[in-house]
């Protein structure tokens, strides 16, 4: 078991020494570049939408009902709604969910591309297969991710903003007030390291997972599975040490 | 030429090739036969460098692929062209485009030249209409002729087919045979083919090597094997009663 986890972590290392190398064809690359951001970014959006639309709904409910107190002002409650969704929800939970979305995708893609010999084609042509199918996904996750916080963090208030207006516990002009009250702009740069960390991670390891798959559609399917939940305990354990890190 | 001297191939324990000697002529089409499990694929794809080897050495021309460098190696490889068992062709692709795909990475054209340069070969290969289309949208044999119009884009020196023919129709099956034989006598091409198809071996055999047990048991060509007595190639190639008759045939004439 320990043995096989150090092996996978060289191995991952020795995969990602082939990624990062000078690609042959820059514009082909580049071209890769954008179909990704396309594929694992923009068509992302939608789901990231949904998901912080009502998470941020959801945590003004809960905390409005937490700090049903007289002596604690309404505004309160949008300074802990802005919290939670910017160092927390928006970051970690859109990482966690994007793991499953987008880490199924890149395992399974590049697994499927392993198994009817694509690879093996790209290496014949003398093309670092690693470096031309990994590269532009990582690139485009790290590049894309935290437009999708932005997004997240966005829609997350809003729908804060709306679930405390409609149930009316917290007023509007209380919650403009928590969401400006006490704001530390390092806070969104700490989200912003989080989300470029968790979008190398999750792209990478279901990248890694894929590209090592051996067999035909069942272990193309497994290796999909191991790239979600790897990713997925990737982030939780790098989500404790970056907050140690920055935030202790 | 490609020049093949004591391979040996093992993986972990179990040895696969037990030390190979074979040379690869060009212009000839170089089949690689046997029974499923003899090492074909192995022995392939170790000439071609995507398995690394335990011992013997591999020479492209004289050129020893253990002693080349990663960029002479490279540009050795931009001399091969490969056509995979399944096709290996790039799903999310258009034909065209996976035909220009080697191109684009290596070729000094413009994108009217590659373009050019890419319907020519699928017009060597007799295809046409599907430029457009997915491999996913076209039949067996037309993603085979792709994959050959795909290895050729490149004008290689070697030529390398994976079980061209397995899984299409015997008429098919005949189309591709053919194909191949003549674009390796027009380009003068070093050629082998990994096959157990029989019908191949007779058609276009010019250079056959019977592997059994990952040992060389037989070389010869397409006549000679038709002669022969040897109990490698009569226990293979022999074994299903149309071809004891075919054989039995051609030696009563």
């Amino acid at each position: 078991m320990i043995y096989r986890f150090f092996n996978g972590i060289g191995q991952y290392a020795l995969l990602m020494w082939r990624v990062f190398r000078k690609p042959e064809s820059w514009r082909e690359s580049w071209k890769s570049f954008w179909r990704e951001v396309d594929l694992l970014g923009i068509d992302s959006l939608w789901i990231v939408s949904i998901i912080s639309l009502f998470m941020g709904a959801v945590v003004t409910i809960q905390t409005a009902l937490n700090l049903d107190d007289p002596f604690i002002p309404d505004y309160y409650i949008a300074i802990a709604v802005r919290e939670s969704i910017i160092l927390e929800f928006s970051p970690t939970m859109v990482s966690l969910i994007l793991a499953g979305k987008v880490g199924s995708n890149i395992a399974s893609t590049i697994g499927t591309m392993r198994t009817t010999e694509q690879i093996d084609a790209l290496e014949v042509m003398g093309i670092n297969s690693a470096n031309y199918l990994i590269l532009p996904k990582v690139s485009a996750s790290v590049f894309f991710n935290p437009m999708l916080l932005v997004v997240s963090v966005g829609l997350g208030l809003l729908g804060g903003y709306l679930a405390g207006n409609w149930t009316g516990l917290v007023i509007f002009s209380d919650f403009i007030l928590g969401l400006q009250m006490g704001w530390n702009p390092f806070y969104i740069t700490y989200a912003i390291i989080k989300m470029i960390m968790f979008a190398f991670l999750i792209a990478s390891i279901s990248a890694y997972f894929g590209y090592t798959v051996k067999g035909g559609a069942v272990e193309v399917g497994r290796a999909s599975t191991t790239a979600v939940v790897n990713s997925s305990l990737a982030i939780i354990v790098f989500n404790y040490i970056i907050t140690d890190i920055l935030l202790n | 030429m490609i020049e093949v001297k004591g391979l040996k191939k093992s993986f972990g324990d179990t040895e696969v090739l037990k030390g190979i000697d074979v040379n690869f002529h060009p212009g000839k089409t170089n089949l690689i036969i046997g029974r499923s499990g003899s090492g074909k694929t192995v022995f392939l794809k170790s000439v071609l460098g995507l398995h690394d080897i335990n011992e013997g050495s591999i020479k492209y021309d004289g050129r020893d692929v253990g002693a080349l460098s990663k960029d002479e190696r490279k540009l050795l490889r931009q001399e091969i062209g490969m056509v995979f068992q399944g096709g290996a062709l790039f799903d999310s692709q258009t034909v065209l485009e996976n035909v220009m795909f080697p191109l684009n990475f290596f070729a000094d054209m413009s994108e009217s030249e590659k373009r050019d340069r890419a319907n020519f070969c699928l017009s060597r290969v007799r295809l046409d209409s599907a430029h457009d289309r997915f491999p996913a949208e076209i039949s067996g044999g037309m993603q085979k002729r792709v994959a050959i119009a795909r290895a050729i884009a490149m004008n290689p020196k070697y030529l390398f087919c994976d079980e061209p023919n397995s899984g299409l129709d015997p008429e098919t099956a005949i189309i591709i045979d053919n194909l191949i034989q003549e674009i390796t006598q027009e380009f003068n091409m070093t050629t082998v083919i990994n096959t157990h198809d029989m019908n191949s071996v007779l058609e276009i055999g010019d250079h056959i090597i019977l592997l059994k047990e990952g040992y060389r048991a037989w070389e010869g060509n397409k006549n000679e094997i038709l002669e022969s007595d040897d109990p490698a190639v009569l226990d293979f190639v022999f074994r299903s009663e149309l071809f004891k008759k075919v054989r039995s045939a051609l030696k009563k004439d």
